[in-house]
């Protein structure tokens, strides 16, 4: 009997086994069903855009000549965004790991994060409504005086809702992910390395040259590919502060559009084949962001089985 | 008398090449000077003082180490102010954007806008509260509601999906093939853009229900999109470090796997879990654009998440700067989005609290 009841409670516990990791397996599975589904049911959504009269879509010229000036517009805002943030990001991340005092350092890293929690729509508010105002005088010199540039073409805005704001918008949203990312990278330098650089004579800047930074380039390379990523699916930043137009070189002038605003700013009111035509370009930017993450991850992954991080 | 001597030449030595300590700072009072001097000719302003002081500083500090110290610690002294100055303009948005929401959200966050909602507040009522001068009516009751519901929702999606696949890819899962695609392609998810996951909820929501299908359930799922992957990242790093000794002493004593989870793995590492689950929640809160292509826009209050437009908190301060009530006297609904920008961040630096505190308070006692 006492066997009986032995082997019937393995039995059960075997059985409780077998759920609780089927269930997890399920969960696994589920979430690579989900990535899979955003993709199908997009494409399905979108596919009547494809299949339309080029005449029905928005501007009249078909699908590509709709999305084309807008996914450039998306780069452009991306790109500036990103000149901006790298250095600074990179800049700050030093700061964190081999600059700031060691005991407020980790107060600092703190602040920053506190950059990377304040949600989208407030820094859309307050680029909207203090930021604009502020560069409009920039942007009206910037016109005058170098307006042979074509990037600074006049006429400048009057209310300076422009790319150029757009951008560095967007370049405050993507310093905070530049930051935490270098600066986890920066700190798993091997020791021995800077203190070997130390020991040999080099000055702070040299130890940073010489040890720091070749070991965290493939890092710091992820970390701006993926501050890439969000800048380019970044919305309400950009639905707020930019005045949307045909697209333009200037940077300064109102124009230009980015994916991301667009959706935003028409779905609500969108119906029948515009919806596609919205979704579709939401696929788009979904297969612009994928590649990029893609990219970033795959050269983490293989700078973590390399360096013997971990 | 002679060893004192000594010390003095050997301090000397040392010192050799070296600036006095002081130079930097006579240096900085310089700069701050002529930075006055220079901005006052070309129209005087803090900001400008500031700028060209600093601009002089760095210039002038690096010739004269250069010429005291030789290129070398020029170099180094150069990018010592490159990075503490690129630190101190990082931080400038934040203090901007802060002092901005409080300066002017706190004027607008009163009682009455905490508890009633903009059910019949048009664009005539904001017009006579301005003309009269009368407090502005009308709050974001309806949006702190629709805020709240879609946020638990969301986590009730999110957290079991999460924390299971966390414990699958820990548990079971070491070095399979399938662990290394959910890893990778849970880390995209994270980057995807948060009006695709929008997206992909109405898309989804569209073929099931028909077009135009747009509830707070609706919302929900998008943010499960954007929070689950966060979820997994967090629980995973966290269940990675629970010491495998205490699972080997549990299969020791004869406990099945999955009691070993339940009983000993993750009440080890529920701090963390959880403390991971509240940043999630924080990260979510705050998103504007999923909402807006899935939840619609109600300016009353609505308690079903499964049926009728719902309004949110993020939706709410984005619709009243961009289309205010009234167009011709758009103050009240400035006001009424900033004083709910305010109410955001507060709940979004409160998480941000809860999540440390619950990290440090709960965490496992080691004996070390």
């Amino acid at each position: 009997m006492s066997t009986n009841s032995l082997k019937a409670s393995t039995d059960r516990g075997r059985a409780g086994d077998k759920i609780f990791s089927g269930i997890s397996l399920t969960a696994g599975i589920l979430i690579l069903a989900v990535l899979f589904s955003v993709a199908v049911f997009l494409l399905v959504q979108a596919a009547p855009t494809f299949t339309a009269d080029p005449a029905e879509i928005t501007g009249g010229n078909g699908f590509s000549a709709y999305i084309l000036p807008i996914v450039i517009g998306t780069v452009i805002a991306a790109v500036i965004a990103l000149v901006i943030a790298t250095p600074i990001g990179i800049a700050v991340a030093l700061f964190i790991s081999h600059y700031a005092p060691r005991r407020l350092a980790r107060a600092f890293g703190y602040v920053i994060d506190l950059l990377a929690a304040i949600p989208s729509v407030i820094y859309g508010a307050w680029g909207y409504i203090v930021l604009a105002p502020q560069l409009a005088k920039g942007y009206a010199w910037l016109a005058e005086n170098l307006g042979w540039i074509p990037i600074f073409a006049g006429p400048a805005s009057q209310t300076g809702k422009t790319m150029l704001t757009a951008g560095i918008v967007l370049a405050v949203m993507v310093i905070p992910i530049i930051t935490s990312l270098s600066r986890e990278i920066f700190l798993q330098t091997p020791g021995l390395h800077e203190e070997a650089a130390l020991a040999m004579g080099a000055t702070r800047w040299e130890m940073v040259r010489m040890a720091v930074l070749p070991f965290a380039r493939p890092g710091i390379i992820s970390a701006t590919m993926l501050g890439l990523g969000r800048a380019l699916g970044e919305t309400m930043a950009v639905a707020l502060v930019l005045s949307p137009g045909a697209l333009v070189a200037s940077l300064v002038k109102t124009g230009n559009q980015t994916i991301a605003a667009e959706i935003a700013l028409n779905f609500p009111e969108a119906f029948g084949l515009r919806l596609n035509e919205l979704i579709a370009a939401g696929l788009v930017l979904f297969v612009i962001t994928l590649i990029v993450n893609m990219i970033a991850r795959y050269i983490i992954t293989r700078h973590k089985e390399f360096s013997g991080a971990n | 008398m002679a060893a004192n001597q000594t010390l003095q030449r050997r301090q000397s030595q040392l010192t050799r090449g070296h600036l006095p300590s002081y130079a930097v700072w006579v240096v900085l009072a310089a700069a701050v000077i002529l930075g006055a001097a220079l901005s006052s000719l070309i129209g005087f302003s803090v900001v400008g003082w500031a700028v060209i002081s600093a601009v002089v500083f760095v210039i002038a500090a690096t010739i004269v180490t250069a010429v005291g110290e030789g290129e070398r610690k020029a170099k180094d002294r150069l990018v010592t102010f490159l990075v503490y100055g690129a630190f101190l303009v990082a931080l400038l948005p934040l203090v901007s954007v802060l002092w901005t929401v409080l300066e002017r959200g706190v004027p607008g966050l009163n009682y009455n806008f905490l508890f009633t909602s903009m059910n019949g507040v048009t664009g005539a009522v904001d017009n006579q509260a301005v003309e009269n001068g009368t407090p502005v009516l009308g709050g974001a009751y309806h949006a702190v509601l629709g805020t709240l519901q879609i946020t638990f929702w969301a986590t009730l999606i999110s957290v079991p999906i999460g924390l299971l696949t966390a414990i699958y890819l820990v548990e079971y899962g070491a070095g399979k093939n399938l662990t290394k695609a959910i890893t990778f392609f849970v880390d995209v998810m994270t980057g995807i853009p948060s009006i695709v996951a929008g997206l992909f909820a109405a898309a989804l929501f569209a073929l099931l229900f028909g077009p135009g299908t747009r509830t707070g359930f609706v919302a929900a799922v998008a943010l499960s999109v954007l929070m689950i992957p966060v979820v997994v990242r967090s629980t995973e790093e966290m269940l990675k470090i629970v010491p495998n000794e205490l699972r080997e002493a549990s299969y020791a004593l004869g406990v099945r796997k999955w009691r070993t989870i339940t009983n000993v793995v993750i009440p080890t590492a529920i701090s963390g879990i959880a403390s991971g689950v509240t940043l999630a929640i924080a990260r979510v809160i705050g998103e504007t654009a999923p909402i807006l292509v899935t939840a619609g826009f109600a300016s009353s209050i609505n308690w079903n998440v499964f049926s009728g437009w719902m309004s949110t908190l993020p939706t709410f301060i984005y619709y009243q700067i961009l289309t205010p009530t009234s167009p011709t006297a758009p103050d009240p609904s400035t006001q009424r989005a900033w004083a709910a920008a305010l109410l955001l961040i507060l709940m979004v630096m409160l998480l941000n609290l809860v999540a440390r505190f619950v990290a440090r308070m709960f965490a496992p006692k080691t004996s070390r």
